[in-house]
């Protein structure tokens, strides 16, 4: 990446944003076909007085990288078709190469790049590793900053729809006092942040990254958001508890009580007196791990193992993606319902490009807790206000009454009617409404005043 | 490789011989057979006669073009960084990946082992609308015992190449005629160069089933049967279905644990109180295995068909292959790093090539979804059945152990040395067990024809 075309950002006040948008993209859009594809390689040459520096960041990948991809996907080696006609032994061939197809021919890539560089993104080293993000401000004087964090297999993609929403409330059917300063990471070993080079970016550090990242963009107060992996993290720093993180809002909580883990864990039938929405659970729950667990142990036990057919292979990749778009989504296993095939393509693509299935799969190994357990993420550590919405395509959804044992400090529940695990880039307008609702009550705390 | 030309097998006569070996061999290019230092199959004349039931001889001839697009693919790894560890506790790690990619696309010649496969005596026969292939080498020794051998995953029956001359021709590898075997090899559907199922229900027990047709098409009235890994599920299915014509059984990854360890590896508790040393080695050994272990095994039960980068990616596929259990990667490792083991770098690389070539990847890993039967859990046999114990098997099975779970245990042994692949990395003392194991089988065969 070059580094020549810095903008120190460090502690921009809010009321610079116009500015400071206005050059990144001048300078930025002359530049951008030098610009770079990964961040993870300036940081040696980031100068060291800089070590906080905020730099403008484009992605641009060399049309060779593209070329290559599209060979690699034309000489797809495939495999006979499934001995079942439904989805029981994994993505189906018919749907998957009806995806490689239009991912060959038709597909551009060029078109989410250009979507991607039309938006504020930044890269900042925080504990040795440059993480890159999109930083959008409203324009809103009093907005409430807002962190919003990715899961696996998704990425920042996830939540480009929700900017416009969440920025600019007026414009899209809500309330311009409901405005946010968005912030979306990517996390490190996905994306184009960095990928770590040792052990230890378990959820836990990335929480105390992302508070520091906020903190560098001159946040005093804000709120944390995420699903899979987000939701985990962000439960991290709900625990962690920084100064100014006023709350959190959560699409997968970790509500599962301990006996019923126990017994879920051994694949024992649902321990008695369960009400009808915590069998749905533990039977949704159960499901999910005698049947479709597969890729997380082996991304948790395994990951190397697991990365060199998906580093060298565009379908191996994509298969092993849409599996999860077919799955959690709220579509009755067919994505396509959910999502579209470009948008599908478009993370997967992004996954490719940036090389980041072991990276990204790491963090599996970094964290072997259940994600799903209250225990495990010691969801009942955490002081600050907690927020969860329950789409009804999640993995598993969180009955009410284990989520407010989960979480002590429950200040919003609300279980909303469509929608599935990747609520956001399903239903933007729906999450956006969420979040507008789950965070209300956290503007305006006295002391808290947001943008100080 | 061609599989469409079929072949009566009648009366079998040196010119049928002739014709069937210039049918083939004029597509398939090759030779050895009629030059084959072993006895070619001589079927019985009762197995023939009135027999609907063909069995074709085969041989193998992968085209030039396959090999060529083989060490295209590997000379165009799209490699991944390396693991964030030193050791091997991410997976395979990228220095022995790259030693033996670098090895695969460059010194390794396929074509010897085409050449090695083909020197024996191999078959093809429909059973249940699958084509099973088959080695059949016959002893010299009239009053040789007929033995069935199974192999496992991510095996093949390669791994049994190096004891056919010790079982069927005992005298020229220290041992004594009276202990000739008839030796029969086959491929387990989806498996190398047997046909791979297109509906479901090929699981262990018919696999089974299939195999006692098999031996009974050959015209053998008395037999043994043996394996490991999966060999061991269809070996004891085979002894729980217990044909007339099955003396017993030798195993070498015997189904053992009893239900307290079970549990307690299960939920995750503490071993059973009062075990001795050897049953708390095996069962650290299984505790590690589970945990650390068995991802792919889920996975391939879980979601065979999304496991498409292993299909198309030569790398992806020898990563999955090598990470069997951990005493396995650990030989194949220091083997490619230039130390000697009981592998060689060619055996390993004819595995996972016949895989490739073959395009076995996902046909095999359907064994692992169509199976119900939990790998280690007494599966109650009740004929005469012979374990060996190799110390780095997944689990050391313990005699206390071994005599509960086979009550009419014939041969208990522990070897010195050996792992899960044991026929084929350590053949001679391999061959020892399976003498040691069936002459007190022999014995009571000889009685019962003497009292007679």
């Amino acid at each position: 990446m070059q580094t020549t075309k810095q903008m120190e950002l460090i502690a921009a006040p809010a009321k610079s944003w116009p500015f400071a948008k206005h050059a990144v993209i001048t300078s930025l859009i002359l530049a951008a076909s030098l610009m770079p594809m990964t961040a993870a390689e300036d940081s040696n040459s980031a100068p060291a007085n800089q070590a906080s520096s905020i730099r403008p960041f484009q992605i641009h990948f060399p049309e060779a990288d593209l070329v290559d991809l599209r060979n690699r996907v034309l000489a797809t080696r495939w495999p006979e078709k499934e001995t079942v006609p439904d989805q029981s032994q994994g993505v189906q061939l018919a749907k998957l190469q009806a995806l490689v197809r239009y991912w060959g021919t038709d597909y551009d890539w060029h078109k989410v790049e250009t979507e991607l560089n039309a938006l504020p993104m930044f890269v900042t080293r925080i504990d040795g590793i440059d993480i890159q993000f999109i930083h959008v401000k409203s324009r809103q004087p009093n907005a409430m900053p807002l962190l919003i964090t990715h899961g696996w297999p998704g990425s920042i993609l996830e939540f480009v729809k929700t900017i416009g929403p969440l920025t600019d409330p007026a414009n899209y059917g809500g309330r311009a006092e409901d405005a946010f300063d968005v912030v979306i990471p990517s996390m490190p070993g996905y994306g184009f942040s960095g990928k770590p080079q040792t052990t230890g970016w378990n959820p836990d550090r990335i929480g105390h990254a992302w508070d520091v990242l906020m903190k560098r963009l001159g946040y005093k107060n804000y709120v944390a958001q995420g699903g899979d992996w987000g939701s985990v993290i962000a439960d991290a720093m709900g625990r962690q508890a920084p100064a100014g993180l006023l709350g959190i809002h959560v699409n997968m909580p970790a509500t599962v009580p301990t006996e019923v883990a126990k017994a879920m864990n051994a694949g024992d039938p649902a321990p008695a007196g369960l009400s009808v929405q915590e069998r749905a659970a533990y039977d949704s729950l159960s499901t999910f791990f005698n049947k479709n667990a597969g890729y997380g142990i082996m991304m948790v036990t395994r990951p190397q193992t697991v990365g060199y057919g998906l580093m060298d292979s565009p379908v191996g990749l994509a298969a092993w993606m849409y599996d999860k778009f077919a799955q959690w989504t709220y579509s009755g296993g067919d994505p396509e319902r959910s999502l579209t095939k470009d948008e599908m393509l478009d993370d997967i693509t992004l996954y490719w490009l940036s090389k980041s299935a072991i990276s990204s799969a790491q963090l599996y190994w970094e964290n072997n807790n259940n994600n799903f357990n209250a225990a495990d993420q010691k969801t009942a550590d955490i002081k600050i206000p907690v927020a969860v919405t329950v789409f009804p395509g999640e993995i598993y959804q969180a009955p009410r009454s284990w989520t407010g044992r989960a979480y002590p400090t429950l200040s919003y529940f609300h279980e909303v009617n469509k929608g599935g695990h990747f609520a956001a880039w399903e239903e933007p307008q729906l999450y956006t409404e969420e979040l507008r609702a789950a965070f209300r009550p956290l503007r305006g705390i006295p002391g808290t005043a947001l943008n100080q | 490789m061609k599989t469409d030309k079929r072949f009566k097998f009648l009366p079998w006569t040196g010119a049928l011989r002739s014709f069937a070996a210039r049918a083939t061999m004029a597509t398939l290019a090759l030779a050895t057979a009629g030059n084959s230092s072993v006895a070619a199959n001589e079927l019985d004349a009762n197995v023939v006669a009135g027999q609907t039931n063909i069995i074709r001889p085969f041989h193998i001839h992968i085209s030039d073009a396959a090999l060529a697009d083989l060490r295209q693919r590997i000379a165009a790894t799209r490699w991944p960084e390396k693991e964030t560890v030193a050791d091997e506790s991410q997976g395979v790690q990228l220095a022995t990946m790259q030693a033996l990619a670098r090895r695969w696309a460059t010194d390794y010649d396929w074509r010897k082992c085409e050449a090695k496969l083909n020197a024996l005596p191999q078959f093809l026969t429909e059973i249940d609308g699958v084509d099973i292939h088959f080695i059949q080498v016959r002893s010299k020794n009239k009053d040789a015992l007929p033995i069935i051998i199974t192999h496992g995953w991510p095996g093949s029956f390669i791994e049994q190449l190096k004891i056919i001359g010790p079982l069927t021709d005992p005298t020229a590898f220290g041992g004594r005629a009276e202990d000739s075997f008839d030796v029969v090899i086959p491929s387990m559907p989806g498996y190398g160069f047997s046909g791979k199922p297109t509906t479901t229900g090929w699981d262990p027990a018919h696999i089974a089933r299939a195999w006692t047709v098999l031996m009974k098409r050959l015209g053998y009235t008395r037999f043994v049967a043996q394996g490991g890994d999966w060999g061991d599920a269809v070996s004891e299915q085979m002894a729980l279905q217990a044909p007339p014509e099955l003396l017993g059984i030798h195993v070498n990854m015997p189904a053992t644990v009893p239900a307290d360890v079970a549990n307690a590896l299960q939920y995750n508790e503490p071993p059973p109180a009062g075990l001795s040393a050897d049953e708390r080695h095996a069962f650290d050994q299984l505790d590690f295995f589970y945990k650390h272990g068995l991802g792919y095994a889920i996975e391939m039960k879980n979601r065979p068909q999304t496991l498409y980068g292993i299909m198309d990616s030569p790398v992806g596929l020898a990563g999955w292959i090598l990470d069997h259990d951990a005493s396995s990667y650990s030989l194949i490792a220091r083997v490619f790093a230039g130390q000697p083991a009981g592998l060689t770098r060619e055996d390993i690389l004819d595995n996972i090539t016949l895989y490739w070539l073959t395009g076995t990847a996902i046909s095999s890993a359907r064994l692992y979804w169509e199976n119900d039967l939990a790998f280690f859990e007494p599966k109650h046999v009740l004929i005469p059945v012979a374990v060996s114990v190799f110390p780095d098997e997944i689990y050391a099975a313990p005699r206390t152990w071994t005599e509960r779970a086979y009550p009419n245990l014939i041969h208990y042994k522990k070897l010195g040395t050996g792992g899960h692949f044991a026929a084929w990395e350590q053949p001679q003392l391999f061959a020892n067990e399976i003498r040691a194991s069936f002459a007190p089988l022999r014995t009571a065969i000889t009685a019962k024809n003497s009292s007679n």
